[in-house]
């Protein structure tokens, strides 16, 4: 078993009987639920609404170089510069680049989960930059040294006691703070940040292809602050978050508010056409969009797995699937956690090393089933499993072990053998380690339904 | 009407009476019932573990195990799904759509409501129970409301609903043996809720589920009971 695989299932086992951690993660993810719920009201026929986001999606991906390059031309007229990044240390070095041509200390972050791909807060770190994230979650996974849990609501798993005390610990406040207190308090310290920072950095939701803009939606307006209070604005996204035209955010925007945040749209969408134009008042000076790369290409050329860049990063298939509910977010050693991650992590990394997340699912459904642009999630699940066979990464016994379930599933006089406490022998000492304490093995019967009936199968 | 059972393998190997109770309600509700003693297996186990190649001979075997044209009708929603809506993946040569396995086959609640438009099979089982929806039934299969207007017409039998009805019971093939931590602490969490509600059984489509369930509760010595949807339909008659 490789070493993340290991480690993958000890900390599952560790979260799953954690029964504080469930009961947060529980708590978290039935308001989730409840919220959107409610929000998909606002549908009057949600099931033709993602179809037709999907067929959206499903021509952007197809003709994604036609539509990157049409942003890159229009994004260069309206004055914005492009950079396209392979891999992550292009993007790093870009924006190394910005930072030491404009001397800047200090940077101001909204929520980016590419930059969490990239790993760019260390790296900033390590050469003297300070980096802030301005989103509440983000600041507090930052202040307490955590990856974000979730895609979407990075502190997820803390309650609110979990957060005052992190703020008592940190920041020094008293440590009983009510939830507006301790916002107050993170506003209080992010607001000094704006101003004093050279350089902001956002994620972007869509890439507008046709208006050469990028979309972003958020609920607290830093990433509005990050974007415009800085003399330079630097957006980074993979290159998936294509759209066509701006009018499809019509269709765009309340789907993702609907499914990341139950909301009917965001309290703050904005698109950004650009840096400030002469005859503008405010907004930033340059303004830089890093479209990365970074194995996404891989996704792309794989006709099977493509359809998997449609996804608008909602963070629905974590809030429904069972297995994140009882592991969380961290457990899965990904930047990319939930269905969504199991799928594209082999592709974005090494295979070996990330193909048994596709293995760590009952194949329910549920994450197909919500998906607001119909990704067939467990689908692609069950084709990275056959990608992980073919491609030889499964352990010799598994493999013998199917060869042998193949011939007894052809002869049925094979089934009908060696007799019910035989085979409960059998399976028990094959399988009971691996069943677990939890949980006894079902014995089988003395004869089969098979050998019940008075037909009988032909003696081949 | 003429149909074919098919019978799961965890029924065949684990289960027999719910195979004989399937038939016993198939034929009250007027169907002439055949089965082909050669039949095995839909292939599915081997599929989901991703070995295709494995597979695709056992799914062979059950397209010519099954090549006459009556309905096929299964005591279980999981291979019904597996056979309707991935063998097109699994030979995208043969022309799949030639081949009426898929459209002929059905579980057998959504047979009974749906095809032979029955939804009360006069049986009666005194208790209180509430459904799991099984992953495969529900979401491949798209049954949802069979089941429930079957069991609500059972004599005797108060249904109640638990919130995580939808949320699977962990079992899910090799997924149970690979991960057993997660595989169990969903099984703990869907009796839990059971335990809630204060029911005596947990009923469903789909024995695997139930297996799975079963094996949780014996565990742990827990006053529920199990019941396979068509051991409780053939009850009281
Ligand atoms: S795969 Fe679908 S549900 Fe999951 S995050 Fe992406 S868009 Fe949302």
């Amino acid at each position: 078993m490789k070493r993340k695989q290991t480690e993958f299932l000890l900390a599952s086992g560790r979260k799953v009987f954690d029964l504080d951690h469930r009961k947060k993660l529980n708590f978290a993810l039935k308001q989730a639920d409840a919220a959107y719920k409610k929000g998909k009201q606002q549908f009057s026929d949600l099931e033709t609404t993602k179809k037709i986001a999907k067929n959206i999606k499903w021509q952007a991906i197809e003709n994604l170089h036609t539509y990157l390059e049409a942003f890159e031309t229009n994004f260069n007229r309206n004055g914005g510069r492009v950079i396209w990044a392979e891999d992550t240390q292009q993007a790093l070095d870009a924006i190394l680049n910005v930072c030491r041509k404009n001397e800047a200390k200090s940077i101001v972050k909204s929520k980016s989960i590419v930059t969490e791909e990239i790993h760019l807060n260390q790296f900033l770190t390590k050469h003297h930059i300070e980096i802030l994230e301005t989103d509440l979650g983000e600041y507090i996974q930052q202040l307490d040294g955590e990856a974000p849990y979730h895609i979407v609501a990075p502190s997820l798993h803390k309650s609110k006691e979990d957060v005052a005390q992190l703020f008592h610990e940190k920041l020094n406040v008293p440590p009983d703070l009510s939830p507006e207190e301790l916002t107050l308090v993170a506003r209080n310290i992010l607001r000094k940040k704006y101003a004093a920072a050279e350089i902001g950095i956002t994620g972007i939701n869509f890439i507008l292809a046709d208006i050469g803009g990028i979309a972003i939606t958020e609920n607290e307006g830093n990433a509005w602050l990050s974007a415009s209070a800085p003399k330079i604005h630097i957006a980074i996204t993979g290159i998936e978050k294509i759209l066509p035209s701006v009018h499809d955010l019509n269709l765009f925007w309340p789907l993702l508010a609907t499914h990341g945040s139950g909301q009917r749209t965001t309290v703050y969408n904005s698109i950004y056409t650009g840096p400030k134009k002469q005859d503008e008042t405010d907004g930033p000076e340059e303004m830089y969009v890093i479209l990365l790369d970074n194995r996404r290409s891989h996704l792309l050329a794989d006709p099977a797995a493509r359809e998997s860049l449609y996804c608008i990063r909602c963070g629905a298939c974590l809030n429904v699937c069972p297995v994140y509910k009882n592991i969380g977010g961290h457990t899965y050693g990904t930047t990319y956690s939930g269905p969504i991650g199991a799928v594209i992590s082999p592709y974005l990394n090494d295979a070996a090393e990330y193909q048994h997340l596709s293995f760590a699912s009952s194949l329910c459904g549920a994450c197909t089933e919500v998906c607001p642009v119909h990704i067939n999630l467990h689908n692609l699940l069950l084709n990275n499993r056959r990608n992980a066979v073919e491609q030889n990464l499964i352990s010799a016994s598994e493999q013998i072990g199917w060869k042998i379930w193949k011939k007894i599933n052809q002869h049925r006089l094979l089934m009908n053998w060696p007799g019910g406490a035989t085979k409960t022998f059998l399976v028990g000492k094959l399988f009971r380690q691996h069943w677990g304490i939890r949980r006894i093995l079902p014995e089988f019967t003395h004869k089969t339904f098979n050998q019940f009936t008075k037909n009988k199968p032909d003696s081949k | 009407m003429k149909v074919q059972l098919f019978v799961p393998c965890f029924i065949d190997q684990i289960y027999p009476q719910t195979a004989l109770n399937t038939i016993k309600v198939l034929e009250k509700a007027g169907c002439e019932v055949s089965y082909n003693p050669n039949q095995t297996c839909c292939g599915q186990p081997a599929y989901n573990a991703g070995y295709w190649d494995e597979c695709r001979p056992v799914a062979r075997k059950f397209l010519d195990d099954f090549n006459a044209p009556e309905y096929i009708v299964a005591p279980g929603g999981s291979c019904v799904g597996f056979v309707r809506n991935h063998y097109d993946k699994l030979f995208p040569d043969k022309n799949m759509s030639q081949n009426t396995t898929q459209k002929r086959m059905y579980e057998l609640t959504e047979f009974l409501t749906e095809i032979l438009h029955i939804d009360n099979m006069g049986a009666s089982f005194p208790g209180t129970a509430t459904y799991h929806d099984a992953c495969g039934a529900l979401r491949e299969c798209g049954i949802k409301a069979p089941p429930r207007a079957l069991l609500t017409n059972v004599q005797g039998l108060e249904l109640i609903e638990t919130d995580d009805c939808e949320v699977c019971c962990g079992f899910g093939g090799t997924f149970a043996v690979k991960y057993e931590f997660i595989s169990s602490g969903m099984a703990e969490q869907k009796v839990q809720h059971a335990q809630k509600k204060g029911v005596e059984y947990i009923i469903s489509t789909d024995h695997s589920c139930l297996l799975h369930l079963d094996g949780y509760i014996k565990k742990h010595l827990i006053p529920i009971k199990t019941a396979h949807i068509a051991d409780v339909l053939a009850s009281g008659w």
